[in-house]
């Protein structure tokens, strides 16, 4: 039999479809994979209720499965809520040299005070940036420019 | 269904439901004719983000229910009386300052409401309203922008953006209505326990916006009983056409 932990490393591969550089492990929608009897339950769980990439990304853990010669299913759960603390540090390392400035780990809303946050920017490192829309390309980013550079730049939101 | 607590369960994440699959439509029709490319992609997010929690209440509700009734099904093959959303949800969206008004108001309550779900006892309601909660401090930040510069804006976008306020203000009361439903289920959130902060922090952004708050003497009601306004119907025709003329499709 297959482990567990074989089979998390082997589906954690899976690239997320918007941001292909990081894997569903880095991201932490991967949460777990368990046996059931001979069946393998692999759970994810989604970044944003209204997550485009999770019926794709479901097909592909499928797939992955299947060339390991596994029963299994795909469960995917809401709780706990996915926060952008699942995403390992090899993630935002990642994304920052993709081009996407990585969650600071500090949410821009819904605190008791609005802060005013400075993110560094991805392809010159300035700190001279500023928040052009707090929603960007997907339901995860923010659109900010360089005001240095003044090259426009996604950000993962925190949250 | 025999089980009455069942019942009510599942016509209750039908009512939250409803009030998100019926907001996410009416935001959708801004995409393409937004004022402006970022506010396009804004409310595009926003109308996906309802319509993640409209897809995880209405699976739960169907399941709850136990008739073997799947999300696609109570959205797209459910009649006008059969749906429990508010008013407030299915309004046209009129001018942008009147979208953003709604969009104040409906993401206020929702969030107060997440608020206290995600605390709750039951499970999967938590959950959505756990991830939800997130989704909606972000709504609200958005609408919040909006009315200040518009309200504090020019003599014609403080126009507007009062005329907004006031036209939506006569479907807020219906938020926060009780009913025997809520009062017996032992999972749901009392409506009228959100209704005090409600007004606080909405006052307090119409006050700042140099906007009057709103009085309405008249209030509508019924959206919970299945009663719509006369703009439902077109609503619905949009929304369902596709999934009744090729029944069965998958794409």
């Amino acid at each position: 039999m297959v482990s567990d932990t074989a089979i998390f490393e082997a589906v954690g591969e899976v690239a997320d479809p918007e941001v292909p550089v990081l894997t569903i492990a880095d991201l932490g929608v991967l949460r777990g994979v368990r046996h059931e009897g001979d069946e393998v339950v692999v759970t994810i769980t989604p970044t944003y209720s209204g997550c485009p990439a999770m019926d794709l990304i479901k097909h592909e853990v499928e797939l992955t499965l299947d060339s390991l010669h596994l029963k299994g299913r795909v469960e995917t759960v809401l709780s706990p809520a996915w926060t952008t603390d699942w995403m390992s540090d090899e993630g935002k390392a990642k994304l920052t040299e993709y081009g996407i400035a990585p969650p600071t780990g500090r949410r821009a809303v819904g605190g008791p005070v609005s802060l005013s946050l400075t993110l560094r920017c991805p392809l010159c490192g300035s700190p001279d940036t500023s928040e052009l829309s707090r929603f960007g390309s997907t339901s995860c980013k923010s659109l900010w420019r360089c005001n240095s550079c003044r090259e426009p730049f996604d950000h993962f939101k925190a949250i | 269904m025999s089980d009455p607590r069942a019942n009510d369960l599942s016509t209750y994440s039908l009512r939250l439901g409803d009030d998100a699959l019926i907001a996410a439509q009416r935001t959708a029709e801004w995409i393409a004719a937004a004022p402006q490319l970022e506010e396009d992609v804004a409310l595009g997010n926003i109308g996906l983000d309802q319509l993640g929690q409209a897809r995880s209440l209405l699976q739960y509700a169907g399941t709850v229910e136990g008739a073997g009734r799947s999300e696609d099904d109570l959205a797209y093959f459910r009649d006008e009386r059969e749906f429990l959303n508010l008013q407030l949800c299915e309004l046209p969206n009129g001018d942008f300052a009147q979208t953003i008004a709604k969009l104040l108001y409906f993401a206020t309550y929702q969030h107060l409401l997440y608020e206290e779900l995600r605390g709750g006892t039951d499970e999967t309601l938590a959950g959505v309203a756990g991830k939800a909660v997130k989704e909606v401090a972000y709504h609200v930040d958005h609408a919040t922008q909006w009315v200040l510069r518009l309200g504090d804006g020019t003599d014609e976008s403080h126009r507007r953006m009062q005329a907004g306020l006031d036209a939506m203000w006569p479907y807020t009361a219906e938020l926060f209505a009780s009913d025997e439903l809520v009062q017996r289920l032992d999972v749901a959130v009392d409506p009228s326990t959100l209704e005090e902060e409600w007004l606080r922090r909405v006052n307090q952004v119409i006050d700042e916006s140099t906007c009057e708050r709103p009085t309405s003497a008249y209030q509508h009601s019924g959206g919970r009983d299945g009663r719509h306004t006369e703009h439902f119907g077109y609503l619905l025709a949009e929304l369902q056409h596709v999934a009744r003329s090729h029944p069965g499709a998958s794409w």
